[in-house]
């Protein structure tokens, strides 16, 4: 038995009395406090994965282009022409509510550091962005520190963001959510590794040097936030440095162009910490690290402080001892700290020393091996009431009021005036900007192979239903790759949650990872890596603070060749307007539901798994046939919100035939897609529907300066009419 | 001929501009580091965008004062074409081998936006083959692009023709919506007073190819290479210069260039 003392350890490292005594045990010895501070990062809900591990052997891992999946700095896929592709998803949702500017701006820095770790160039940004409603102070506050950090590092930085979402939520308020992927490119052949390996190799600490902030930072983001608390959690965040980054990636990719790198990975959460121990685990070696040759920014600081710092754009290398003068040199080049710490030893132990004297003795893979828990899982009570939703109890509306409203709404209204303050463009491969379906790239240097990005999540669906809400995250991520004329190849996710230890919270997150993992299987999309994030509820509010469930898909899609796309807006001419597929429909849990009642009720459409895969490939094989002149998904606002912006992007009218039911216009549901189509190609387009079982339904026709909706019983008195001009000044509400 | 690319740290465009310069327009390009002391061979000199040293002081203060600086001030008094586009533009004026100066956009917000561009002044190599009055389509990307000088100053360069370009709608009207920054009298890029130096705060290299959207850029780096073709190579670089422009824009016009 432990004794008090050690427990005060314990609970001063962060850990719990149970991981506090598995530690024991398995170590055979209590842990020294310096040891303990160790563990209690690493076996943090942040680095450990405790509550989250089991659920997610769930997902789908596996393609034949998957070259790395979970588990690595970053997954890799192969995407053809010798190239292969790096795609990582990660949040950084408590640093950016204590301090939005920085919290932000690391999370742009810490996933770009992924990427780069597996040899790959960077080469483009998304950022999925929840926050409070936009009229309340401090959810502005936040909103316009972190788009302003974002833009900060990553326009510095020189790698463009290129697409995301932004959506509000009362239950975002106290804990936004900021989720940022980052996409790389890197020669099939030369994808480096984490593993240490061959004892004898010296490791390089390369980049920033070592300071005192961010200590902790991982065990920080695994707690509740307390607003009271937040100056002194300050002392938790870390301050970026988008030029010292810039450095990094030029430096890291010139000497892993040399060959001599080993292997390498990022130090960011819980610092030196859980790069040697990953390192050394994965490789099954040891390591021996000298705390005295660390680069330091301030003399005078303790072992532990050394150890766990998560100081910015520092990265751990291990190369063979007669390259490190090599490799070395290249970081001097480039203005920044590279000096040999260590060696990788043969038994597996990771060996810290301080002042000449052994500090630290542990196994890397106690460290780095976390206990995986089988926590209490409980349906949350009522659920299946709130499924009850009576249509027929809810007072219609004027549809072209709530339109307008629907297109207000800032889920659905331009993000233009957000975007414009990142550079989307450098890099010259940004062929369709951030504000259509999905952005599109080229791969400059393997002509004409084009990549699609998309991320996607309806944390309004998720808390309906976690399950049917998940599902229809990731397949509204393939329909606006379809939209673009794309092939889905990878998934990187980010899974956001309050605290994983009350009962409903965890059934809630086991359903998600259901709902993803039943969805990409039936996609044949694999899942090659992600992030989850607990605890995002502000403390004291007895469980009604906590952040709707919301799951978060990256998604990358492939084009062979990227001029046989697609966009979003009609164009002016004779094109018939259809609806290609044609799945049901509902209103529940619909943002027309929240918008116009203000409420969360019923439940979403059925995922529809199969018909919904077929509706997506009917439409990406249209796009790629060139027969449609434009595609677009429904999805917020169902069919009259997708019309009204294919409008709006267009720049012109149309006229269609709707019912007059406020499920027709405002319904939602997955696999639907608005396209327009040359009325000579109209009956191709039904043959390849008909060849899929999809319906390609005839809605009408584009032309003129308003959007003209029509009844199919031709009654007079059901004839809506609204400018686009009107719907594009709503759509742009957020513009100002 | 041969074009020098400027890598300082935090360049970020540099890449770009190699590969506009090499695979788009064919041409010999060679990497210059900022702690390069000379610029051997290189007919033609492009300072690219980025955020030089992080330019957490003012923009391009720091990168105005890198070693390679000597070595570009002495090739611009020679006469070299030298282009500095976005940041390399801010480091242009900071070492004041071009007027004013680039001060924070009139909304506080860094922009990453199309706009469209008068050609000025066809009396520089980056726009000797164009028509004066020519409209071009490039983007902006910046934070720091609102082009400020002495009132009096401005109407030096004005009267001088040393306006390049200036910000205009796609017709070519100069109207207050055109201007993205706050730039005086809608500046977009100026020259020197030889006009062998040219700075702009849009990004030529960014519209260079239709699959960018615009290929508008492009000319500018054929008209310098057109320029250093027929200029005479033995004759006084700065004389020269003068005599030329006028010979190509006339031919260009004639050949209905746009």
């Amino acid at each position: 038995m432990t004794s008090t003392g050690a427990l005060d350890v314990a609970a001063r490292a962060g850990l719990t009395a149970l991981d506090y005594r598995e530690i024991c045990q398995r170590l055979g010895r209590d842990p020294n406090p310096v040891e303990a501070r160790m563990f209690g990062v690493m076996w943090s809900e942040h680095c450990g994965y405790k509550h989250s591990k089991k659920v997610l052997r769930r997902l789908p891992a596996a393609s034949p282009r998957v070259l790395t999946g979970p588990g690595e700095n970053a997954g890799v896929v192969a995407i053809g022409g010798g190239w292969a592709l790096a795609f990582k998803m990660e949040s950084h949702n408590h640093p950016s509510a204590v301090d939005p500017y920085n919290g932000a701006a690391t999370g742009i820095g810490g996933i770009i550091r992924d990427v780069l770790a597996m040899g790959a160039r960077p080469v483009a940004l998304l950022n999925s962005l929840r926050f409070g409603p936009l009229d309340d102070a401090k959810a502005r506050r936040i909103f316009g520190g972190v788009v302003a950090g974002i833009a900060g590092y990553g326009n510095a930085i020189g790698v463009p963001t290129v697409g995301g979402e932004v959506r509000t939520d009362p239950c975002y308020r106290d804990n936004p959510l900021v989720n940022v992927a980052c996409l790389g490119l890197v020669r099939a052949d030369r994808v480096a590794k984490s593993a240490a390996a061959g004892p004898g190799n010296v490791v390089l600490d390369v980049g920033a040097r070592t300071g005192r902030d961010g200590i902790g930072g991982a065990s920080f983001a695994s707690t509740e936030l307390d607003e009271g608390r937040e100056p002194a959690d300050r002392a938790s965040i870390q301050m970026g440095d988008p030029f010292t980054g810039k450095l990094l990636i030029e430096a890291t990719l010139e000497a892993l162009a040399t060959g001599a790198v080993v292997a390498l990975q990022d130090m960011g959460a819980a610092g030196l910490t859980c790069a040697a121990s990953e390192m050394a685990a994965r490789g099954a070696v040891g390591m021996a690290i000298d705390l005295d040759r660390v680069p330091l920014r301030e003399a005078g600081m303790r072992p532990d402080e050394i150890l766990l710092s998560e100081s910015q754009e520092r990265m751990l290398l291990v190369v063979p001892p007669d390259q490190a003068a090599t490799v070395a040199s290249i970081y001097h080049r480039w203005g920044l700290a590279a000096e040999v710490i260590g060696t990788v030893t043969s038994t597996p132990v990771l060996r810290v020393a301080f002042g000449g004297r052994t500090v630290v003795e542990l196994p890397p893979d106690l460290l780095a091996g976390a206990p995986g828990y089988d926590p209490e899982a409980e349906k949350p009570e009522g659920l299946a009431d709130r499924w009850r939703l009576d249509v027929t109890d809810i007072p219609g509306t004027e549809p072209v009021a709530a339109l307008l409203r629907l297109l207000r709404h800032p889920d659905v209204a331009s993000k233009r005036a957000v975007f414009e303050q990142y550079d989307h463009m450098v890099g010259l491969s940004t062929v369709t900007p951030p504000g259509a379906d999905a952005a599109v790239l080229r791969v400059i240097d393997a002509p004409p192979l084009g990549l699609a990005l998309t991320s996607d999540g309806n944390g309004r669906w998720c808390e309906a239903d976690p399950r049917r809400g998940a599902a229809l995250a990731v397949l509204e991520a393939a329909a606006n790759l379809a939209c673009v004329g794309a092939e889905p190849v990878a998934v990187t996710d980010c899974l956001n949650f309050g605290n994983p230890e009350r009962p409903e919270i965890f059934w809630t997150f086991r359903e998600v990872v259901t709902g993803i993992a039943d969805t990409c299987a039936a996609l044949g999309v694999p899942v090659i890596g992600g992030n989850v994030s607990f605890y995002n509820e502000a403390e004291g509010g007895g469980g009604d603070r906590a952040i709707f469930p919301t799951p978060v898909i990256g998604m990358v899609g492939l084009l062979d060749d990227l001029t046989r796309t697609a966009q979003p807006g009609f164009t002016p001419g004779g094109d018939r307007v259809v609806l290609i597929g044609a799945s049901e429909v509902t209103l529940g849990a619909s943002l027309w539901l929240q918008v116009v009642h203000g409420t969360v009720r019923g439940r979403p459409a059925d995922p529809a798994l199969e018909r919904s895969a077929r509706a997506m490939q009917c439409a990406r094989e249209a796009v790629r046939a060139g027969l449609i002149t434009s595609a677009h998904d429904c999805s917020d606002g169902g069919l009259a919100v997708a019309l009204a912006e294919a409008c709006i992007h267009g720049g012109c009218g149309a006229t269609v035939t709707l019912p007059a039911e406020t499920e027709a216009w405002f319904g939602e549901g997955p696999g639907r897609f608005v396209a327009s189509v040359a009325p000579e190609r109209l009956a191709e387009l039904k043959t390849l529907g008909r060849s899929h079982d999809v319906p390609v339904v005839l809605l009408g026709n584009v032309g003129g300066e308003a959007l003209r909706v029509g009844s199919p019983d031709g009654r007079a008195d059901q004839v809506y009419d609204v400018a686009v001009s009107v719907l594009t000044e709503a759509w742009r509400s957020l513009e100002v | 001929m041969t074009w020098g690319v400027v890598i300082f740290p935090g360049s970020n465009c540099d890449r770009d501009c190699v590969h506009v310069v090499e695979a788009v327009l064919g041409q010999r390009v060679v990497e210059i580091w900022h702690e390069d002391r000379t610029l051997d061979g290189v007919d033609a000199l492009i300072l690219p965008g980025g955020f030089t040293y992080g330019d957490y002081l003012r923009s391009g203060a720091i990168a105005a004062t890198a070693p390679v600086m000597g070595a570009i001030r002495e090739f611009a008094d020679r006469g070299g074409p030298v282009l500095g586009i976005c940041n390399g533009f801010q480091i242009l004026t900071e070492a004041h081998l071009l007027p004013g100066t680039l001060v924070r956009n009139a909304g506080l917000r860094f922009r990453c936006v199309r706009t469209w561009v008068r050609v000025e002044s066809t009396a520089t190599p980056f726009t000797a083959m164009l028509p004066a009055g020519a409209v071009l389509q490039m983007p902006i990307a910046h934070g720091d692009g609102g082009y400020l000088a002495r009132p009096d100053e401005i109407a030096a360069l004005e009267a001088a023709g040393r306006v390049v370009f200036r910000y205009s709608d796609p017709d070519g009207r100069v109207t207050p919506t055109a201007n993205p920054n706050g730039s005086m009298a809608a500046i977009a890029g100026v020259a020197n007073a030889a006009g062998n130096v040219v700075g702009l705060m849009p990004h030529p290299e960014r519209a260079s190819e239709a699959l960018m959207g615009s290929v508008d850029g492009l000319r500018l780096f054929e008209s310098a290479v057109a320029f250093l073709a027929n200029r005479v190579p033995t004759a006084p670089i700065a004389a020269a210069a003068s005599a030329s422009v006028a010979s190509v824009s006339v031919a260009s016009v004639a050949g209905g260039a746009r």
